[in-house]
């Protein structure tokens, strides 16, 4: 995209380009994505990783829905398996890393102090300091928030989205923006669904496929070990797609980035 | 929440664009936000000003333009307006739908203002 020869002109939005304005004003068209500067960090990050041949993947959710359980169940499981490392995204704290390292696995937490989402430039920030030679598996840990961070591409390949059954089975309607970005969701603590009688697993996938999204929508426990095959499973699957992608020279963004905006007249 | 750091971005694009396009500021700033975004318009029209102040956009007016959630069903083919928790072909009632409208993020134009001379060599610039 170039904002200097015109290309970013297309039939679909040159009537934007040129209008009549005030005597002395000038019009110019920008038609840029709002979060450019982001894109092209998130698409540099993109580039780190595949030169190295890594499958990212951003974990989002609503704080204390069981990101950060998920993970050390999921690093015990696959740490001898693949080399791992993870970045960590909260306000405050280095809990979260701690708990990470304490599995074995190389963790870097991002301490946003009141940003409520992590963005392109901390993350490429946090790959400074951590070492992603012979890594397989990086997984990002957003802030908890069912928002903001949404509107943020890190550079990663694939978004997950967590939603636990303490929470609405409707979250899926509440945040779309959210939950239309999931290359997969993830219902966790299915153990207390026994307990829980008003989260209906099949509604929040009724409410996922509202969103027009045909993410795998899979049922676990990281803390009781229930459905981790299935995920885990995915995650290798996920990992060998990466793999032959990598070998063939191409990458991949995130479910509605890469699809939704070809129908669009501008890239952002 | 995250929209005063859109605002910020914003700011250094129309300000990108000025320096540009050698103009002393912008006057009018025209982004498309549609729902789907993840960013509340009125939210941004708030933080705006915080981020523009002291700038070159410091009086520049913000509007919005309005982009409708428009999705086209891969089963039937049509393209219908849609809500957005219930993306749904409104033809055929089918999932398998897709955005193609209502989740842009863009600065699509900005009205410039050059309080430099006419009778200047710069005004010869040809960026009309």
């Amino acid at each position: 995209m170039c904002d200097t020869c015109g290309c970013n002109l297309t039939p679909g939005n040159q009537h934007l380009a040129f209008r009549p304005v005030a005597k002395g004003a000038t019009a110019v068209s920008v038609l840029k994505g709002l979060l450019a500067k982001n894109d092209d960090q998130a698409a540099h990050n993109r580039e780190h990783f595949d030169r190295r041949g890594i499958l990212a993947i951003n974990l989002m959710s609503s704080p204390g829905s069981g990101k950060t359980a998920l993970l050390e169940a999921t690093l015990t499981a696959l740490k001898d398996e693949f080399a791992c490392a993870v970045i960590e995204g909260d306000l405050e704290t280095e809990n979260d890393a701690e708990r990470i390292r304490a599995v074995g696995v190389t963790a870097h937490q991002i301490v946003t102090g009141t940003a409520c989402h992590l963005d392109a430039h901390l993350v490429h920030d946090a790959l400074h300091h951590m070492s992603l030679d012979g890594v397989d598996l990086l997984f990002i840990e957003n802030v908890g928030n069912l928002v903001c961070p949404a509107s943020f591409d890190l550079g990663q390949h694939l978004n997950v989205t967590l939603l636990s059954v303490t929470e609405g089975d409707d979250k899926p309607a509440k945040y779309p923006v959210m939950f239309r970005a999931a290359d997969a969701m993830l219902l966790t603590k299915t153990d207390l669904l026994p307990v829980l009688d008003d989260f209906d697993p099949d509604k929040a996938e009724a409410h996922l496929r509202n969103l027009a999204n045909p993410a795998p929508v899979l049922r676990l426990s990281a803390r009781k070990s229930l459905g981790m095959d299935a995920w885990l499973a995915w995650l290798r699957g996920q990992l060998a797609a990466q793999r032959a992608r990598v070998a063939i020279g191409q990458s991949r963004r995130p479910a509605i980035q890469s699809d939704g905006m070809k129908y669009h007249s501008v890239t952002a | 929440m995250h929209e005063l750091a859109l605002a910020q971005a914003l700011v250094e694009q129309v300000d990108a664009v000025i320096s540009r396009h050698s103009a002393t500021q912008a006057s009018l700033i025209r982004v498309r936000i549609g729902p789907l975004a993840g960013v509340v318009p009125e939210l941004l029209a708030t933080a705006f000003p915080l981020a523009a102040a002291g700038s070159r956009m410091e009086h520049a007016q913000l509007e919005f333009a309005h982009a409708p959630i428009r999705v086209r069903c891969q089963a039937c083919g049509a393209e219908t307006e849609a809500l957005m928790n219930r993306l749904l072909c409104g033809a055929c009632g089918d999932w398998h739908t897709q955005v193609i409208s209502g989740d842009e993020l863009l600065l699509e134009s900005v009205e410039l203002i050059n309080d430099t001379p006419l009778d200047s060599p710069r005004s010869a610039h040809p960026y009309v």
